[in-house]
């Protein structure tokens, strides 16, 4: 009987020890990520996050960087392949080597992409962030990407450096849109990052179901239908009994009411705060679906979402700025609508932005100057700037540039002659990003899976408002209900 | 005294062999477990780039983890699915092993069947998951073939029901093990010695008493074995629902097991609640094992090992 209690103990250890296996990995690299941060944040820190956009501090001078010898090795961590398409189509110098690969002069460029879905490219940059003091100067990030919903994650620590340490100054900048730099700018007057597009949100409304439906494929009569939510809900059942559906998915809507909000997600003592305007869409998306004028309750870049590219998806309407008409709408797909020039443009119920890419140059790195000729190229500099609009159908970030094409003869394909730029350069001046936290991606991915269940009936809206607060402090430790 | 020293050394041999187990067992095992434990203790996590603690704070861990937490309603889903999936896998499993052992059914290519039915075990979980995934989706094959023959109207969403998702994983976990569970069925049942089959067979036993007398209770120490492993095998599911659910555990938490707990709360660098939640886990598995241990009934009826 010893015996077997003996056994039985050491059978137990043995299966615990294999349960403990994964946590055990992760142990070790705890320890190692400890000893690599600076000593002042191995403490509980609870700094407020700032509810007033900081104000950048225009004093700061350009520092001279040209005696410094750059690195032969430039690292670009981002998460997907538009900033290497930008980089290959309109950097001068940039020549590609392959899929990771490429060269600016005689700088090797090594791309290094996770998707951003679930934090992934968030949680793999951290990770090579947290270790970039004691890393090799060749495998130290030079050069990562950020969003606006976990922006300000990045731009009150020192893994960012300041525009001015490169080189740049605050004058060369003044066409950008102010909203891009306001995101950017950290609590002590600093500007960490540049954008080289802007991303005010529009309503795609697909022609055909405009023209059977609303009698007019006309933006200011589709306007006229869309223009606030209650007219949009009314379009929407007689979409319905015409055979179409007002949104390909119940997110589509969501940025729009997310944009609009009037406190963040996250309050300063870090507790999960949801909007009314979010209960809203929650409130309208429901009796939508219910009614059978939204097709599906799966989520953005799925398989019933992309349905409506094409016609047989009938789907009337989606939310979205350029780079979602460029880069995402099977634009380049036979029968795709954006391939027969079928998507028209209008404001829409509200006003939103959507997503923004920053260029931002990491700490550590020993490529300041490409890093800063990269910016400038970009982000800058006219000429490329309107290239980019006039290939990619993108909208960039300088204001004068955009006003000029918005008044010129600029048309855009997939709009069917269409000139856009006009409303988005409209919807840039309106953008105010100070309702942002840098826990967004997780609460608006997190909301949107919990949401599903209730939209399907699978549980009540508390139940999913629990379960979100679950997943929610599960991703975050630091947030509470 | 000559005698005596060679058995002394006889057991240095012993030792030695032990060594490489021992180091192994030591660093790769006790090490983390020990630290999974002290883990548990301190509140130690990422927030952005900082990194909070490790402050020690007691069982607060373990209090949020019960309070806050869906601990046993994940715990609840993961023996639902293991129950389902174990039920048909051992009523199989034990099927196949007697028609494998029976000698006078004379079943052909038995070579064949052993290896055929072992085969799901060697795909990654994760791909077989993914593979039903494809299969059981709104626009996949299943679907597709359930219209074409009439008997469902428009497409029934797998994912979106809980009965149907729970069952999916369930069957998922069968097809896999029912293979290897048959193997060590097998194994146990030709290791009983034929004397017993025949003398059974002189006195007029039929099949089934022969399977329900004889068979059974001799298989009861391979059976039990299976149990405790497959128990704690389901205690640890985790890729086949993760993959299947695309993590979320969807619908409405209903498919969320303890380790994908656990895996969430690592995924944000939780170290201090996933120690905990491993800890449990830990004290589960143990009581589960001396519960099954207990009702398999400890007094060896059949021969002293």
């Amino acid at each position: 009987m010893k015996k077997r209690l003996l056994a039985l103990s050491m059978a137990m250890i043995m299966a615990a020890g294999t349960l403990a296996g994964c946590n055990g990995g992760n142990t070790g690299a705890s320890t190692t990520t400890t000893t690599d941060t600076d000593g002042g944040s191995g403490s509980t820190t609870t700094e407020a996050e700032p509810t007033k956009a900081p104000e950048l501090d225009t004093t700061v001078e350009a520092e001279d960087i040209s005696s410094e010898v750059e690195g032969s090795v430039l690292n670009i961590y981002c998460w997907n392949e538009e900033f290497k398409s930008r980089l290959t189509d309109h950097y001068p110098g940039y020549t590609e080597v392959d899929a990771t690969h490429g060269k600016i002069g005689d700088i090797d460029v090594v791309w290094n992409i996770t998707p951003s879905d679930d934090n992934a490219y968030q949680n793999n940059l951290d990770e090579t962030l947290l270790k970039q003091d004691s890393a090799a100067a060749d495998d130290k990030i030079d050069l990562f990407l950020v969003e606006a919903d976990y922006a300000l994650k990045y731009v009150d620590t020192d893994y960012t450096l300041p525009v001015t340490d490169l080189g740049i100054s605050l004058s060369e900048l003044s066409n950008q849109y102010k909203y891009t730099q306001d995101v950017m700018t950290s609590s002590d007057g600093k500007l960490k990052g540049l954008s080289w597009q802007g991303c005010p949100g529009v309503l795609i409304y697909n022609r055909e179901a405009a023209k059977a439906v609303i009698g007019s494929d006309e933006p200011a009569d589709v306007q006229a239908a869309v223009k606030d939510w209650d007219t949009y809900k009314a379009t929407a059942a007689d979409m319905k009994a015409a055979g179409y559906y007002m949104t390909a998915t119940v997110n589509d809507t969501y940025r729009t009411f997310s944009n609009n909000v009037s406190v963040p997600w996250v309050s300063a003592d870090k507790k999960v705060q949801i909007d009314d305007n979010i209960k809203r869409w929650v409130d309208d998306s429901k009796e939508m679906y219910d009614a059978g004028q939204i097709k599906s309750t799966e989520n953005l870049w799925g398989d019933a979402w992309s349905s409506g590219f094409y016609p047989d998806g009938k789907v009337f309407c989606y939310f979205g700025p350029a780079w979602l008409i460029n880069f995402c709408m099977a634009a380049d797909t036979d029968g795709s609508i954006a391939n027969q020039g079928g998507w028209g443009a209008t404001e829409g119920p509200q006003g939103f932005f959507w997503g923004g890419t920053w260029i931002c140059a990491a700490n550590g790195t020993d490529n300041k100057a490409t890093v800063a000729d990269i910016m400038r190229k970009l982000t800058v500099d006219k000429d490329i700037m309107i290239d980019i609009v006039k290939q990619d159908d993108d909208f960039v970030n300088n204001q004068p540039a955009m006003e000029e094409l918005a008044a010129s003869d600029y048309t855009s394909a997939v709009f069917g002659g269409q000139n856009p730029l006009g409303m988005f350069a409209a919807g840039a001046k309106n953008i105010a990003l100070d309702k942002i936290s840098a826990y967004d991606q997780g609460c608006n991915e997190e909301f949107q899976n919990a949401m599903k269940d209730y939209f399907d009936g699978n549980a009540d809206y508390d139940t999913a408002l629990n379960k979100f607060y679950d997943a929610i402090t599960t991703k975050y430790p630091a947030l509470s209900k | 005294m000559n005698k005596k020293k060679s058995v002394v050394s006889y057991n240095k041999w012993g030792y030695i062999f032990l060594i490489p187990f021992a180091v192994v067992f030591v660093v790769f095992q006790l090490i983390p477990l020990i630290n999974t434990i002290k883990n548990s203790f301190f509140e130690h996590y990422r927030d952005g780039l900082t990194i909070i603690g490790p402050n020690w704070v007691g069982f607060k861990n373990y209090i949020k983890l019960f309070s806050e937490g869906n601990i046993l309603k994940y715990f609840k889903n993961t023996m639902i699915m293991w129950i389902m999936g174990f039920i048909p896998q051992i009523i199989i499993s034990l099927l196949f092993a007697a028609w494998f052992s029976d000698p006078s059914l004379r079943l052909k290519c038995q070579r064949f069947f052993k290896t055929v039915i072992y085969l799901p075990n060697l795909i990654m979980a994760s791909a077989f998951s993914m593979l039903f995934f494809t299969l059981f989706s709104t626009v996949g094959p299943v679907n597709d073939i359930l219209m074409k023959v009439g008997i469902l109207k428009e497409a029934y969403d797998f994912m979106a029901h809980t009965g149907s998702v729970r069952a999916l994983v369930a069957l998922m976990n069968c097809l896999m093990w029912f293979g290897n569970t048959t193997i060590l069925l097998l194994a146990g049942m030709m290791g009983i010695d034929t004397a017993l089959f025949e003398a059974a067979e002189v006195d007029g036993a039929t099949a089934n008493q022969v399977f329900w007398k004889i068979t059974l209770p001799i298989l009861k120490p391979i059976l039990i074995y299976v149990m405790v492993t497959s128990l704690i095998g389901g205690l640890q599911m985790f890729d086949v629902p993760q993959i299947l659910t695309d993590g979320k555990g969807s619908p409405n938490n209903s498919a969320t097991t303890l380790i994908m707990c656990l895996n969430n709360h690592l995924y944000s660098k939780n170290y201090g609640m996933g120690g905990a939640l491993s800890v449990i886990l830990f004290f589960i598995t143990g009581v589960l094992s001396i519960i099954v241990f207990k009702f398999s009934g400890n007094e060896d009826k059949y021969g002293k090992a």
